[in-house]
């Protein structure tokens, strides 16, 4: 059974990119618009193998919602991608503290995204 | 089409709508009525454009987006207040960003200097230190893997590392795994692994969360440090790590068994008792040991978000669930009904010919038919409505980039934004409209200083409303400017030979001359308003979209346009009547009501216009047969009835009819399409039994009747 990946993100266009770059690279894709869905969607659906998530988004942030995720032991191990604009630390350091296990910087392209996600998955 | 084209026309979609949220938020923090959600919203929109104009390689959006993003970032964390010297720059950014999208959109470049000025400008607002790190960023320091499953370069030898990593609990606790980074390090060349485990406590005082073990890791590589040190990169400052490179002595790295046997006397020198394993295994305290300490309290605890004040109050309605539909269908399905409607209109018909009894079966039936066939109707149109909110904001744009060219201070302000209209007219309108507010910016307010004598605030205010009313939609554009120099215009008018030198008119008339055609009361064109275009336009093409335009002014007030507007533009509830043997149809929306004059209400007022006395007040009484000349014989009044009727200057008239025979919907079906403009006709229809019948424009009837200034498309002139 291949991977799901959960991808929150509340940019249409960034969701359409990350579907498609993951599941030509064979993964299962599942999508949230912001921090407060993707955790509907943890309780909801498949617990997913990897979250890939932005930063900015409205309702519950990107670092709001890793640290949602932290707090839940169902979920608690389950490794956490954040996407990034920014190349210096302070947003890094920021989303590490919240508990992210590491970072894709925007714009990636398909090979550094996959194999960031092979990474960190199990 | 590919799939990556079908994700760049939904960011260009998706650029829209955050070109729309960033356009109201910032007119809301222009108000100071902007909440930090506002002010996050606007940030994200700008954020948002960013992220996908790079993954489109868009640079030029992207170098503008983040120079914008970076002020607005400022004016969020309080750096840079929004004063409205700042709020000015960044209302002219966010105008410089559309146009940048425009052209992304178009696959063009905007040439330069149209984007840098504003581009420097916005620079400007923020610090100087943050220029630093703005070149940082659009040019993303690429941490690449991509050579990490490259051929082995063969120009370096091979050299051992032996790596020591201790991992501390915050690794663990942010989902990363001693394993996987093992696994990682086992990619890059030849690895032998030595677990230290001595740390480990009895069960007893085990921490699930704890991090006990340490690991030493010989390994053979040809890659050098750095990339070593890439495999570390997520867990840096989570762990111990030390890596210690040399270069492989003889033996030669081909002969294995020399190798290890080197590696396992070093190893084995060490004092800690080592277990050495040759692929990494899942051993982290944290994974199968924690459900003894830490799951069975937590478990049921569902995901609730933590308690952030911002999820609270947000307010703002999750986006409604869409579905993209060609226009084309839309159309089509638009026009089936219409052909509905009038199949369910001629069986209607042939049902009261066959002499069924009201109440009868097939006449219920035909009832709920009917009720149906509106639902499915009023249905159907709702699909093309839409808020004339995103038209509106285009307006702004409009009003700053006049005020700024005219060097007067204009502040725009709408209501109404939520009012639907069908889709064809909100694209139609945006011309229309976009001259009025030039208009009004330019000959409607006063300078500032004028303003300022007159005892006005100095910055002019621009009023954009819609509204539904009685089944049309009223938008309006006021200013509360000088009104219109009546005076001047009579001028012009009798100047350019529009009017006759001595004509009397009524200061509502005069008002109206502006919408004559060759009207012009600058002198030399404005680049402005006097686009090659005058007032005549405007009221033609809101006329082909069935509305009408009218202007109300009061000097040292202010003017008002008010154009009223069909909700849309293929359906009509008509009241049918019948003069001189001739069909027409009287839009419902005018009627007031029917009656029968009685003898002594009309009365005649010489020159051939007659008057209804109804209810102590007298009305004009228009004889529809002879208006539109199908008889010169005056009708009778006491046989026939009057419809009495409202018009947009909320004025009353009266038409006089032979009969009445039906009240029903009708299609529309345009005549200048099909033939060509008539005079007074707004345009035909399909009556059940299959007749054409032309649908009366009440307003232009009246209008000309009356003796308002008459269009000069109009072909027999008519006196008051």
């Amino acid at each position: 059974m291949s991977k799901v990946i959960l991808t929150v993100d509340d940019s249409r266009t960034m969701r359409d990119m990350l579907n498609l770059a993951l599941v030509e690279a064979g993964y299962r894709v599942t999508q949230a618009v912001d921090g407060l869905q993707g955790l509907e969607m943890l309780c909801a659906a498949e617990t997913p193998d990897v979250i890939v998530t932005d930063l900015n988004m409205p309702k519950l942030d990107g670092f709001g919602f890793i640290e949602a995720v932290r707090k839940d032991a169902r979920f608690r191990a389950i490794p956490i991608l954040v996407l990034t604009t920014e190349s210096d630390g302070e947003k890094k350091n920021r989303a590490r503290q919240a508990g992210a296990t590491g970072w894709i910087v925007k714009p990636f392209d398909s090979l550094k995204l996959v194999e960031a996600i092979r990474r960190v998955a199990a | 089409m590919d799939t990556i084209e079908t994700i760049k026309l939904t960011f260009f979609q998706e650029c829209e709508e955050q070109l729309a949220e960033l356009e109201s938020g910032l007119l809301a923090m222009n108000e100071g009525a902007a909440d930090s959600e506002t002010v996050n919203a606007v940030f994200r929109a700008v954020h948002s454009i960013k992220g996908g104009a790079g993954a489109f390689k868009l640079d030029d959006l992207v170098r503008f987006a983040h120079i914008f993003e970076t002020t607005l970032d400022q004016i969020r964390i309080g750096q840079l207040p929004p004063s409205p010297e700042v709020m000015k720059v960044v209302l002219r950014t966010a105008d410089v960003l559309a146009d940048l999208v425009a052209a992304a959109r178009e696959g063009d470049r905007l040439d330069e200097a149209k984007w840098l000025p504003a581009l420097e400008e916005c620079r400007a607002l923020s610090d100087a230190s943050h220029d630093a790190i703005e070149l940082a960023d659009f040019q993303p320091v690429r941490v690449s893997f991509d050579d990490i499953d490259a051929p082995v370069a063969p120009a370096r030898p091979p050299r051992v590392f032996t790596i020591y990593f201790k991992p501390k609990r915050e690794l663990y606790a942010n989902a990363n795994e001693s394993v996987l980074l093992l696994r990682e390090l086992a990619r890059l060349g030849e690895m032998t692994v030595a677990c230290d485990a001595s740390a480990l406590p009895l069960l007893g005082e085990l921490d699930a969360d704890g991090a006990y073990f340490a690991w030493t890791v010989e390994l053979v590589t040809t890659r050098d440090e750095a990339e070593i040190r890439e495999v570390f990169e997520f867990v840096e400052g989570d762990c111990d790590l030390t890596i210690e490179g040399a270069a492989i002595p003889a033996p030669a790295p081909s002969d294995v068994a020399a190798l290890i046997r080197r590696v396992q006397a070093e190893m084995g020198a060490e004092s800690r008792a080592p277990a050495f394993v040759q692929r990494p295994a899942p051993v982290h305290a944290n994974a199968p040991l924690k459900l003894v300490a830490d799951a069975a309290p937590s478990e049921g605890r569902s995901a609730a978000p933590p308690a952030k004040a911002d999820i609270a109050k947000n307010e703002i309605a999750p986006p409604a669930a869409t579905i993209r539909v060609e226009f084309d269908r839309v159309d089509r399905l638009i026009n089936l009904v219409g052909e509905l409607v009038i199949n369910q209109a001629m069986l209607s018909q042939r049902i009261i010919e066959a002499g069924f009894a009201n109440g009868s079966a097939v006449t219920v039936g035909l009832d709920e038919l009917e009720q149906l066939t509106r639902e499915i109707q009023e249905s159907v149109m709702a699909i093309r409505a839409q808020p004339v909110k995103s038209l509106f904001q285009r307006m702004s744009r409009i009003v700053r980039e006049v005020a700024d060219a005219t060097g007067k201070s204009a502040r725009l302000k709408t209501e109404g934004e939520s009012t639907e209209i069908d889709k064809t007219v909100v694209e139609r309108l945006a011309d229309p409209l976009t001259h009025l507010i030039r208009n009004a910016i330019d000959h409607g307010l006063e300078a500032p200083h004028s303003r300022a004598a007159a005892g006005k605030l100095s910055e002019g205010i621009v009023r954009l409303s819609a509204a539904h009313r009685s089944g049309r939609v009223i938008i309006e554009v006021a200013d509360d400017g000088a009104g219109i120099d009546r005076a001047r215009v009579r001028d012009v008018a009798i100047g350019k030979g529009l009017i006759p030198a001595d004509a009397q008119l009524t200061d509502a008339e005069i008002d109206n001359l502006i919408f004559l055609p060759g009207f012009s009361t600058v002198s030399e064109l404005s680049n402005i308003s006097g686009r090659g275009v005058g007032m005549d336009v405007v009221k033609r093409s809101i006329q082909a979209l069935g509305g009408r335009i009218s202007i109300a002014s009061r000097p040292g007030k202010g003017s008002t346009f008010t154009m009223s507007l069909p909700l849309t533009l293929a359906v009509l509830d008509g009241m049918v009547v019948s003069t001189s043997g001739q069909t027409l149809v009287v839009p419902l929306t005018a009627i007031v009501e029917t009656l029968r004059p009685k003898s002594g209400d009309v009365h005649a007022l010489g020159s051939g216009a007659d008057v209804l006395a109804i209810r102590g007040s007298f009305v004009p009484l228009i004889d529809v047969g002879r208006a539109l000349g199908f008889r010169t014989v005056p009708a009778d009044p006491l046989t026939s009835v009057v419809i009495l009727i409202e018009t947009e200057g909320r004025a009353r008239n009266a038409l006089l009819v032979d009969t009445i025979q039906d009240q029903r919907q009708v299609v529309i079906k345009s005549l200048e399409a099909n033939y060509c403009h008539v005079p007074d006709i707004a345009a035909a229809t399909i009556l059940g039994d299959g007749r054409v019948a032309l649908i009366l424009d009440v307003d232009a009837l009246v209008a000309r009747s009356r003796g308002d200034v008459a269009p000069a498309d109009l072909p027999f002139a008519e006196a008051g």
